[in-house]
């Protein structure tokens, strides 16, 4: 669906749902998984925020490149890579989505324009304006769009890239992602002004705060923004206000936290919400949900299996790609 | 033939390729309405336009990552990078990302950009515009480092450069600009492989890159008078290096001074020693030697900064020493 209306028909409202679920259930299965010790590395969880990458994603085209962080296995699945090829990559399989020399943190498709999985802080968003230049010196009607937390606001690149973007009027489209604690550190703690899209408007940046836990708003919210961006009216900037319900990685005691505080979020948790409100509306029957969460198990429990049944890269090939032989067409 | 400057051999160069690929546009610090700090791209913008010829602000890494993004979306940016000393503000980028991601990416992505910048000292510009960090950038695999130290190598390594698949580092040292040369303006087929043999000679090879291969060859002309047949070698290519051309010249003069610009400690100097000593110790004469910058941040006051650097003299003295000892 594009364009710049929301259309609240039964079926999308579903498909809204079913995204958010796909979500939620492959990193449900992923923390088993890493317990079981079949995943490692650094896995971190997107529990809470699913909002944000479904309801942007929603807006996008196929020629839009989408540029995430090393919390991105939402954004690569509301993308549309296929389920199997990211367990394969967090098996660390050739098989994956980047043969095994990634996992959780460095998801890409080029099919897809899914650009990483950017694991150092800030680092995604100078490529985001690269690729919005790149399309825009081509002719192409593309838009870059670009997922952080809200501690990436603490680093230069976040400030260079907001610049550089308003300055050439470069279709880029940010989403922060606050959810309010960069590992540890509050917001509050780590920023002396802590209303982000308030940064954003200073830099000449069209600019709004939206309820990251509301998909529909979110939507709603990256629908307006992509018209805005394909009507040449310069970058724009969401700030999407979440909660992650989860511990930051696998390794987070979460002593920086009150559970109490984390169980009024998980009240607020946008499956939940959108959950209740569709079935409250009657837009959504209790067979239709029981269905897409069964769906979406036999999904993940099939890339499980595909997985499992992977390949390990072939140790001759541990220094293919350092050097590119051509530039993939 | 036609004789030019070493900066006007870089401009020719950025011209030609702009002429070449649409897809070719240049950016970075005060490149178009200043004329670009060593003045290479004098001239572009009013040639070009200011859509190829792009002025960014104060911000190498947005700007060099906005780079590496163009590379990724079909463009071939040519980002120039005042100096070496700014480049680190733009590290994360080259390394994290330029390097990296077609690796990480499972090949799915090429990163087809060149990044362009000043490297060296000579000049009293102290500490924080005159070191030779080249040799960082060459530790970092997935790179490919440039150090062209001749009028035809600036004026046709930009083009091989842009046609690799892979981030291009090109290093060129601020004593270069104004040295004169000869240039075949349609020379083809220049390799961004290959050392060159410099000048060839018997007694003992030198071997070195960028702004240290004119202080070689004078070297090499003194030494000459004295009986001595230096041959030198100019790397051309700090990463991957080319160890065949270096190692069969070790072999057949079994003695060896490696001059660098760079820092002796962890120095690209370091690691050329170092494979000539897994290659071909048992063809040396004499222990190798090398003639690099002190370890001082780079002084200001003229003397300090020549006692700094390597010169021909301290590479006549240190070949001397490798051929007969004292
Ligand atoms: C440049 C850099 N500094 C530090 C880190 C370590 N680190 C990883 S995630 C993280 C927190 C980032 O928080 P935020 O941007 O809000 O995103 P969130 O994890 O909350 O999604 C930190 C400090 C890093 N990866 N990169």
């Amino acid at each position: 669906m594009s364009g710049d209306k929301l259309h609240l028909d039964h079926q999308h409202l579903l498909r809204l749902l079913a995204q958010m679920v796909r979500i939620r259930v492959f990193e449900r299965r992923c923390a088993e998984l890493y317990q079981r010790e079949k995943i490692r590395g650094f896995l971190h969880l997107y529990d809470g925020e699913e909002a944000i990458a479904v309801g942007v994603m929603a807006t996008l085209a196929p020629q839009d490149a989408v540029i995430a962080t090393y919390r991105e296995h939402g954004q690569a699945i509301a993308r549309g890579v296929p389920m199997n090829r990211l367990m394969a990559e967090l098996y660390g399989k050739v098989e994956g989505c980047c043969r095994g020399r990634g996992g959780s943190m460095h998801f890409f498709d080029r099919a897809l324009r899914f650009i990483g999985g950017n694991a150092i802080v800030g680092g995604g968003l100078p490529l985001a304006v690269g690729t919005a230049l790149g399309d825009t010196m081509q002719g192409r009607d593309a838009v870059s769009a670009c997922f952080f937390g809200e501690g990436a606001v603490d680093e230069g690149e976040f400030h260079e890239s907001l610049n550089l973007a308003a300055l050439w009027r470069l279709p880029v489209l940010f989403v922060c992602e606050n959810n309010l604690y960069s590992m540890g550190t509050a917001l509050a703690h780590a920023e002396s002004v802590t209303d982000i899209h308030a940064k954003a408007a200073s830099y000449g940046v069209a600019s709004e705060a939206v309820d990251g836990n509301d998909v529909i708003a979110v939507e709603l919210a990256a629908r307006r923004a992509v018209a805005a961006l394909r009507a040449g009216g310069g970058p724009q900037f969401l700030e999407c206000r979440t909660y992650r319900t989860r511990a930051h990685s696998m390794f987070d005691a979460q002593l920086y936290r009150d559970k109490a505080e984390v169980e009024a979020w998980k009240q607020r948790s946008p499956i939940l919400r959108f959950q209740s409100w569709l079935e409250n509306s009657h837009l959504a029957f209790d067979d239709e949900v029981a269905r897409l969460e069964a769906d979406a198990e036999a999904e993940v429990t099939a890339a499980i299996e595909f997985a499992e049944a992977g390949h390990l890269e072939a140790l001759e090939d541990l220094e293919r790609f350092v050097v590119m032989d051509e530039v993939p067409a | 033939m036609t004789t030019m400057t070493y900066r006007e051999a870089c401009k020719q160069a950025i011209r030609a390729a702009l002429q070449a690929d649409p897809r070719v546009f240049m950016m970075g610090e005060d490149i178009a309405a200043y004329g670009g700090c060593y003045a290479v791209s004098k001239g572009l913008c009013a040639e070009f336009g200011a859509e190829r010829i792009r002025d960014t602000p104060l911000s190498e890494s947005a700007f060099v990552g906005a780079g590496i993004g163009a590379a990724m979306a079909g463009m071939r940016p040519i980002v120039e990078i005042m100096t070496v000393n700014f480049s680190l503000l733009a590290l994360d980028q080259i390394m994290n990302n330029a390097a990296t991601i077609p690796h990480m990416s499972g090949g799915q992505f090429a990163v087809p950009l060149v990044i362009r910048m000043a490297t060296g000292a000579g000049r009293q510009l102290a500490a924080q515009h005159s070191h030779s960090l080249e040799g960082w950038y060459a530790h970092i695999p997935g790179l490919r480092i440039l150090a062209p130290a001749t009028v035809e190598d600036a004026r046709h390594m930009l083009a091989p450069a842009l046609a690799d698949p892979n981030p291009v580092l090109l290093f060129e040292h601020v004593m270069l600009y104004n040295v004169e040369g000869d240039v075949d303006e349609h020379l083809e087929g220049v390799d961004i492989t290959h050392a060159r043999i410099r000048r060839p000679g018997n007694d003992v090879t030198v071997i070195t890159y960028g702004g240290s291969l004119p202080r070689a060859l004078a070297a090499a002309e003194t030494l000459a008078s004295d009986g001595i047949s230096a041959e030198v070698i100019d790397l051309r290519v700090l990463r991957p290096l080319d160890m065949g051309t270096v190692a069969a010249s070790v072999a057949r003069t079994h003695r060896c001074v490696i001059v660098d610009e760079g820092w002796k400690s962890g120095s690209l100097a370091a690691e050329v020693c170092a494979r000539l000593v897994e290659s071909v110790f048992y063809e040396l004469d004499a222990p190798i030697a090398r003639v690099c910058a002190a370890e001082v941040p780079m002084p200001y006051a003229a003397h300090l900064e020549q006692a700094a650097l390597p010169n021909a003299e301290r590479i006549v003295a240190a070949v001397r020493q490798v051929v007969r000892p004292a």
